[in-house]
Order: structure tokens, then sequence, then C-alpha cells
């Protein structure tokens, strides 16, 4: 079972794990992005592509599913603009051992940062700025290829 | 041929719009001759475009690279490279 959302409201995190949990699986494994406080960054905006989003989130999940047999997988991201300490985005997967659920977990959230269209904006006290790509990224989406 | 264009992020803010409808000519083949073409259309689009290494593409909601023969798109965005998560 897939959810995937992309909405500019905050991410329930106990719901979320919840309803995962619900899928009767064995194990459960989440990831969450949070707004970071460094370098002066007083919020973050996150902007994307609405549809090709949603289907780029969804054909992630159906990828993980087929490779490590998952009962359940949720990805939610957040758009908008939030501040140091909300949430971003959460990803979670039940599966029926712990090693499925970690890797697949893993694995999604290498994998959203490199192939689902989203951007992010820095708020500055002085203004913005787009943020660049990492190169680590493109690495760790690649390790799994 | 009527293409939607859709634009994102700093592409977006240089090009002053998100979206617009545009009638390449036949030698427009693929996603860079398009990039090419728009560049002559307004300061705001030479702007944007004047890095092709820094932008990205989708031709109907699918990640292309810059060399994709545009076919029968009905949608193309360009865009900087992602940054989710």
């Amino acid at each position: 079972m897939i959810r995937v959302s992309v909405d500019a409201a905050p991410i329930e995190l106990g719901v979320e794990v919840a309803a995962l949990e619900a899928r009767g699986a064995g194990g459960v494994a989440t990831f969450t992005g949070v707004v970071r406080t460094d370098d002066g960054v007083e919020a973050l905006e996150l902007e994307h592509y609405p549809g090709m989003t949603e289907a780029a989130l969804c054909a992630l999940a159906e990828a993980a599913i087929d490779r490590w047999h998952l009962l359940g997988v949720t990805i939610v991201h957040r758009v908008g603009k939030m501040v140091a300490g909300e949430r971003i985005v959460f990803v979670g997967t039940a599966a029926a051992h712990r090693r499925e659920a970690l890797e697949a977990c893993a694995y999604l959230i290498d994998r959203l940062k490199t192939d689902a269209p989203f951007w992010k904006r820095e708020w500055l006290a002085d203004g913005t700025r787009w943020v660049e790509p990492r190169g680590t990224d493109a690495e760790a989406a690649s390790h799994w290829l | 041929m009527a293409i939607t264009m859709l634009y994102f992020a700093w592409v977006r803010e240089r090009i002053g719009t998100g979206e617009e409808r545009v009638a390449p000519p036949e030698a427009v083949r693929n996603v860079a001759d398009l990039i090419d073409w728009l560049s002559q259309q307004s300061d705001g689009h030479a702007a944007a475009f004047a890095e092709p290494a820094r932008l990205r593409a989708a031709i109907d909601q699918t990640f292309v690279p810059l060399d994709a023969l545009l076919g029968s798109a009905r949608e193309v965005a360009i865009f900087p490279p992602v940054t989710g998560g």
C-alpha cells in the first residue's frame, strides 16, 4: 500500500507512523527531514512541479515495493514556506523484517533527492537564495542503481 | 506545433512567468534547440538560459536529457537541478 502526499500542511508524524504500523508488518522504518537552523537561514520554501511530483514519488514507492517486498510505503513532502525545526519530508516503510524496511527507507530518501521535482529556497535576514544541489546527493542516489 | 512551457525556481523568476504557450519553428528538434530558440524571445529568457549546463528538463512530466527529441511533446518544463528532501 502506497501513500504519497505533497501538501503545505504540517506533517503529523504520529499519524503517519501509526498508519504504517497498522499494515501488520514486523518492522517499520522511518526518516524525517527537518529544516536546519545553520547559516543564518530563517525559513525554507519548497516549490514543486504539481502532477509530476506525485507521479515521481509514486514511481519511487512502487520501485521500492518491488525490490524489498514492502507491505507499506509512505512519502509525505511538505511544500511552501516553513521555519527552522519544522518537518520537510517523511519517508516510512513497513516490511516483514528490519533489513528490508531500513534499506528501502534509505533508498527512498536518497532517490527522492535526485528524482523528484522539488526546489528549495532559503530565506535569510537580507534576502533569499536558491539551494544548489550537492554532488554527494547524486552519489548517494547512484549507489542504489 | 504548440507547446506549453513550464518554468520553476530561478528559471521561472528570471523569465518572469511560470507558464507560457509557444510555437517553435520546424528546425527546433530537441530540448536544447528549444532553449536556444527561447533565449531569443526576451532578455529574461536569455538570462534564464545563459548557462544550459545548469538546466534540467522534463517532457510531458518525465525527466529527459537536453538532447531529447521533442517529438509530439505537449508540455516541456525547464528548471534548475532538483533539491528536494
